[in-house]
């Protein structure tokens, strides 16, 4: 039995290859998850270790507001002058040094453009001086107010030299400043990790990153000899009491190079999840290819059973060529994917400006999870295929026989319980029912469904098909194609679904993104009520700021009525933690906003008085002459009164704060900009004056309404497209389906296309038909993939109307596409099944037995 | 012996083929399935391909409907020469002047009985003249039956329908490989009997080849083939003088001289 199922293995090489390499794609996906996140996990502990190499002690403030990565940056508490002193009169120290080193300086570059990073931070710092691990390549240290240094791959991307001035935005708007050097790293690097530094002297740095003279934002002191770093921690932290955090520096370079790794296990994540989809794909198509095999073997499977096999030693031999080929694929998906993890890696320390990799590692979760995931998926997606192989009787081996067409009741009625049971998950989590397993529910959902209607395929296919294929039943080919494609619901079913699968998820996220556009986009329509509005992009975790003085220079320009600009941070009200909001001019919360108050009188602030939107003070209790204790990300805690509340909408932020607020905030420039125009006013005219005013805020540009929503909608665009093109990926898969499914239908109609060519069939004729069924079986996927994809975003976009997503839209252009590019795919995919079936030798198929 | 049949005038064949040599593989493994047959099948008649199994029927009639090659020799369908056809060439010889009638497997079974009749004509773009379809629809006697998928029919009546495929193009000449090979007497009786009145009352040409004596005995000529070879023929056979000759065949030491 082993040696007949090695040999039938090895004649159909080709074909399990085909399928075979959805799995190779699949686990290139996870064992390439893993390298990746080993090998940048190791590169940053080293850049790191090294970065924190000539620290034995740091001494920081604790923050105000404490935040994860992903609310944005959090802002130390500053440490006084004094600390340093009293961390150098601990014993067993032998020097100590005050340093600022904050996120949040920005180079203007000679374009007049900002010098964005994508991830790694802008660090604003004090010049130290040189030393083992900082070198001066060029100039001099900076010893004047108005003179910088900044480090090589700074100057490179700014295209800026020893010598020139440059502007830099920090706390405060642009400066001008003198580059007097450019320093780099030890080893001949010029950035540690892609992090670009701008050092100041002492005092300017102090000011410009910290806000206020005689404070670091922390101190480092070295141990003398003899004294070990942990042990004099101790010795800090016991000195300076309970207000500051006191680390090794081996736990700054922990501390640090775990936040990056939460990160990249993100990306982990990203990763894992397409390898999910490129595997639930490759499910279907391994399926297929064993029941088709099953099918076309059933002569010689029913010729072992006559000559004694046992009904499980049928199953055995189909599932030992599973084993094989998950095998197979594992170890080719493992190469693949140790590639892929390295090339990925490279890439990613390219952006990051330079990032030096450690070696190449394979952990064993690569290999294992290669290994798992290649091989059960196969043997799981072969078991039916062999367990109706054990049911053929041996007297099919003497029996012509007709696939007899087996009644589609059972997978009818097994498909619509699975389709409920995923119906009945997404019910459950998108509508909030499923606390905290949501995300669980709603991919179970998701899952649920695509199997429960791949199930009830066979039964859509007939009509569907059929229906279809009068489209092309035009020629004789035409309509001997899609009765091809009709005649095996199951078989075209899978081979569908397959694409279904790819098409239904981009269909879905193009729904629920589309729609969250519309509905932004009609809400800013109908509210904001302001002609020209402030803002940059974001690159980064930093949002772009501009100078204050802009607001009231523009508030001066003729024809303009109201300007306002709004300020953002992260606080905590009474120890929550919630997003606050600052106007520069309270009054545009009714005048632009559309904000309608519900209690209390929201047109007008005094400093120690706040606002609520409708749906915090429910949340949080509160009311009108209600106080509330605020810490915002610097100064210290305060106490502001309720004076109003006004109706939550999209575009209200949860607390407004007085414009005094704002110098308290992390970042106390406003974010974004508001000019409302008098009657009249020509915003042509208006419009350039206030771009004047932003020459020094190059993070900002002026534009009109309809492109500020068109700008602010068009951030949804970039994640669109990435999802879009990865998962492209499982269109692929499901196009390598569709060409294995023809090929096999071809292999087993070859006496049948013998036939139609003894009877005068020509060759473009024979392709012409092969290319039909195609089309047909691959439009049949995509329409289903349109269909199922917009029920489920429609289902998100439901359930996110509380979250203001309200208006559904349907993206009919790109579905349109997706059928026109299933068409496509249809073609491309027959190519080579049908030049294999034109080339039939007709005698051959004839006597083929 | 060498009998070369010679029956009929040269005008007249709808088939002939002129000292055909076919020999496949090389070497030790090479076998020679036909050794220079010369053979005419007149227009309008029905002939028998006879011989024990292996001396080359299949061969030779697949030579003659220009599905093989030859490896020596001229082959010509009515005034075409096969040999030296490329793929259009004998693809538009199939559509215009061959008709197939083989064994097993002769129809598509996604098409329906009438479907499969009208299969030929349709590829080649051409209109079934009514009355001759009516006609053929009557003697093959599947009226009832035109809407059946070939899942649904009878053996034998599926090698009616076959039959009516290849009538209702009209061709020069009919090729029938073994119609009756996989059919009981009956049915086989059935095919055989409209075979032969589609030769006497429409002229249809049809070669035949069968082993079997008592399917050879509807045919108006037989021709003996041993070891690819043409050693013998025989004009309105019977079944008998049919098995006559066979077993004369069998018996070497009467052949071959
Ligand atoms: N494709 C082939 N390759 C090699 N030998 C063949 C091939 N086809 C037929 N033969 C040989 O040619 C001879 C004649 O075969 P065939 O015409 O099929 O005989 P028949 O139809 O009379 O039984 C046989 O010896 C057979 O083995
Ligand atoms: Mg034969």
């Amino acid at each position: 039995m082993f040696r007949a199922t090695l040999k039938s293995l090895l004649a159909r090489k080709l074909r399990l290859l085909l399928s075979g390499l959805a799995v190779v794609l699949g686990v290139m996906f996870v064992s390439g998850a893993f390298v990746l996140t080993d090998t940048l996990g190791r590169s940053f502990d080293a850049v790191f270790s090294d970065a924190f190499s000539d620290v034995d002690v740091n001494v920081a403030g604790k923050p105000k507001v404490a935040l994860s990565e992903v609310e944005g940056e959090q802002v130390a508490a500053p440490v006084p002058a004094s600390v340093v002193d009293r961390v150098k009169a601990v014993p067993g120290v032998a020097d100590v040094q005050g340093v600022v080193n904050t996120d949040g300086a920005r180079l203007i570059g000679s374009n007049g453009k900002v010098v964005t990073s994508f991830g790694p931070p802008q660090l604003g710092e004090n010049w130290l001086g040189e030393s083992d691990l900082v070198k001066l390549r060029e100039g001099r240290a900076p010893q004047a107010d108005d003179e910088i240094v900044v480090n090589v791959a700074l100057a490179e991307a700014a295209k800026v030299k020893v010598g020139d001035r440059v502007g830099v935005l920090t706390l405060a708007p642009k400066k001008e400043f003198t580059l007097v050097g450019v320093f780099g790293y030890s080893g001949g690097r010029d950035s540690v990790g892609g992090v670009n530094e701008v050092a100041f002297t002492t005092p300017v740095a102090q000011q410009l990153m910290l806000g206020k003279p005689g404070v670091f934002s922390n101190v480092t002191a070295q141990a003398a000899g003899g004294t070990t770093p942990e042990a004099l921690r101790d010795q800090v932290a016991r000195s300076l009491g309970a207000d500051y955090e006191v680390k090794t520096g081996k736990q700054l370079a922990d501390d640090a190079s775990a936040g990056l790794k939460e990160g990249l296990s993100f990306f982990n994540k990203i990763l894992l999840g397409f390898a999910a989809v490129a595997l639930l794909v490759g499910t279907f198509l391994i399926l297929n290819t064993f029941s088709i095999i099953v099918a076309q073997r059933t002569r010689e499977l029913a010729l072992m059973r006559a000559i004694g096999a046992s009904g499980r030693q049928v199953i055995g031999s189909v599932v030992l060529e599973a084993v094989a080929v998950g095998l197979i694929a594992s170890v080719l998906g493992l190469a693949a994917g140790i590639g892929v993890g390295a090339l990925l890696a490279y890439l990613f320390g390219k952006l990051a400006g330079g990032l030096t990799l450690a070696g190449l590692g394979v952990p064993p979760a690569a290999v294992i999870g290669a290994f798992a995931v290649g091989t059960v998926i196969t043997v799981v997606a072969a078991l039916l295929p062999a367990l109706r192989a054990s049911r053929i009787p041996p007297i099919a081996a003497m029996q012509d026989v007709a696939t007899p067409d087996r009644p589609l009741t059972k997978v009818t009625v097994g498909g619509s319980v699975v389709t409920a049971i995923g119906a009945g998950l997404l019910f459950l989590g998108l509508g909030g029912h499923a606390g905290d397993n949501t995300l669980a529910t709603i991919l179970g959902g998701v899952l649920f469904a695509f199997i429960g209607v791949a199930l009830l395929t066979p039964l859509i296919s007939r009509p569907v098909v059929a229906l279809l294929g009068t489209i092309f039943a035009w020629s004789v080919p035409g309509k001997l194609g899609r009765l091809n494609s009709g005649r095996n619901p199951r078989r075209t079913a899978i081979t569908a679904a397959a694409l279904m699968v790819g098409i239904a998820l981009v269909t879905g996220v193009t729904v629920i993104l589309d729609s969250a556009k519309g509905s932004i986009s009609a809400l800013a329509e109908d509210t904001i009520k302001a002609e020209l509005v402030i803002s940059g992009a974001q690159a980064g975790p930093r949002p772009p700021s501009f100078d204050p003085a802009v607001l009231e220079k523009a508030a001066a320009i003729p024809g303009v009525r109201l300007v306002d600009g709004e300020y953002g941070d992260m606080a905590t009200l009474n120890g929550e933690r919630t997003w606050v909001a600052a106007s520069s001019d309270v009054a545009a919360l009714e005048k632009i906003f559309g904000a309608k108050a519900t209690a209390g009188d929201i047109s007008r602030l005094n400093p120690d008085q706040m606002l609520l939107s409708s749906d915090t003070a429910k949340s949080r209790n509160l009311a009108v002459g209600s106080t509330v204790n605020v810490q915002l990300s610097r100064g210290e805690a305060r106490t502001y009164t309720v004076s109003g509340i006004y109706e939550s909408s999209q575009l209200t932020n949860p607390v407004v704060l007085p414009p005094q607020a704002a110098t308290d905030f992390a970042i106390p420039q406003p974010i974004q900009g508001f000019v409302q125009l008098a009657p009249g006013t020509s915003v042509a005219a208006v419009q350039p004056q206030v771009e004047r005013l932003l020459a020094d805020s190059p993070e900002v540009s002026v534009a009109d309404r309809a492109a500020f929503i068109k700008q602010q909608t068009s951030q949804l665009d970039t994640p669109l497209r990435m999802i879009q093109i990865l998962l492209a990926l499982a269109i692929v898969i499901a196009v390598l389906g569709i060409i294995n499914t023809l090929a096999l239908s071809v292999l087993e109609r070859t006496r049948e296309l013998g036939l139609l060519r003894a009877i005068g069939l020509r060759r473009a004729q024979t392709m012409r038909m092969i290319t039909v069924e195609a089309v047909v079986i691959s439009i049949f996927g995509a329409l289903l993939g349109v269909v199922v994809g917009t029920g489920l975003g429609a289902a998100v976009v439901r359930a996110l109307k509380d979250e203001g997503i309200t208006d559904l839209v349907l993206p009919w252009g790109q579905m349109v596409t997706f059928l026109v590019l299933a068409a496509i795919i249809g073609v491309v995919a027959a190519v080579l099944p049908a030049i294999r079936a034109a080339r039939i030798n007709v005698l051959g198929a004839i006597a083929h037995d | 012996m060498i009998v070369t049949a010679t029956v009929g005038q040269q005008a007249q064949a709808a088939a002939r083929a002129s000292d055909v040599w076919k020999v496949y593989g090389s070497g030790e493994a090479q076998v020679i399935a036909l050794r220079g047959v010369s053979a005419e099948f007149e227009r309008g008649r029905f002939t028998a391909i006879m011989g024990p199994s292996g001396s080359g029927k299949s061969t030779l009639m697949h030579c003659l409907a220009g599905l093989d090659s030859v490896t020596r020799g001229t082959v010509m369908i009515g005034d075409t020469t096969v040999t030296g056809l490329g793929d259009a060439g004998l693809t538009k010889l199939r559509r215009d002047k061959v008709g197939f009638i083989f064994q097993q497997f002769n129809l598509l079974p996604t098409l329906t009985a009438q479907e499969n009749i009208l299969l030929p004509l349709s590829i080649a773009g051409r209109k079934p003249d009514p009355a001759w379809y009516d006609t053929v629809i009557d003697t093959v006697g599947l009226r009832e039956r035109l809407g059946h998928r070939p899942a649904q029919l009878s053996g034998g009546q599926q090698q009616r329908v076959a039959c009516a495929r290849a009538l209702v193009a009209r061709p020069e000449v009919i090729f029938a490989d073994e119609p009756t090979g996989n059919l009981d007497s009956r049915s086989g009786a059935e095919v055989l009997n409209f075979l032969r009145n589609s030769v006497r009352e429409h002229g249809q040409t049809i070669v035949m080849v069968t082993h079997d004596p008592t399917a050879a005995a509807y045919a108006d000529r037989v021709v003996f083939l041993a070891d690819g070879e043409i050693v013998s023929e025989l004009i309105e056979p019977t079944a008998d003088t049919v098995l006559d000759t066979m077993k004369k065949l069998d018996a070497p030491a009467e052949v071959g001289n």
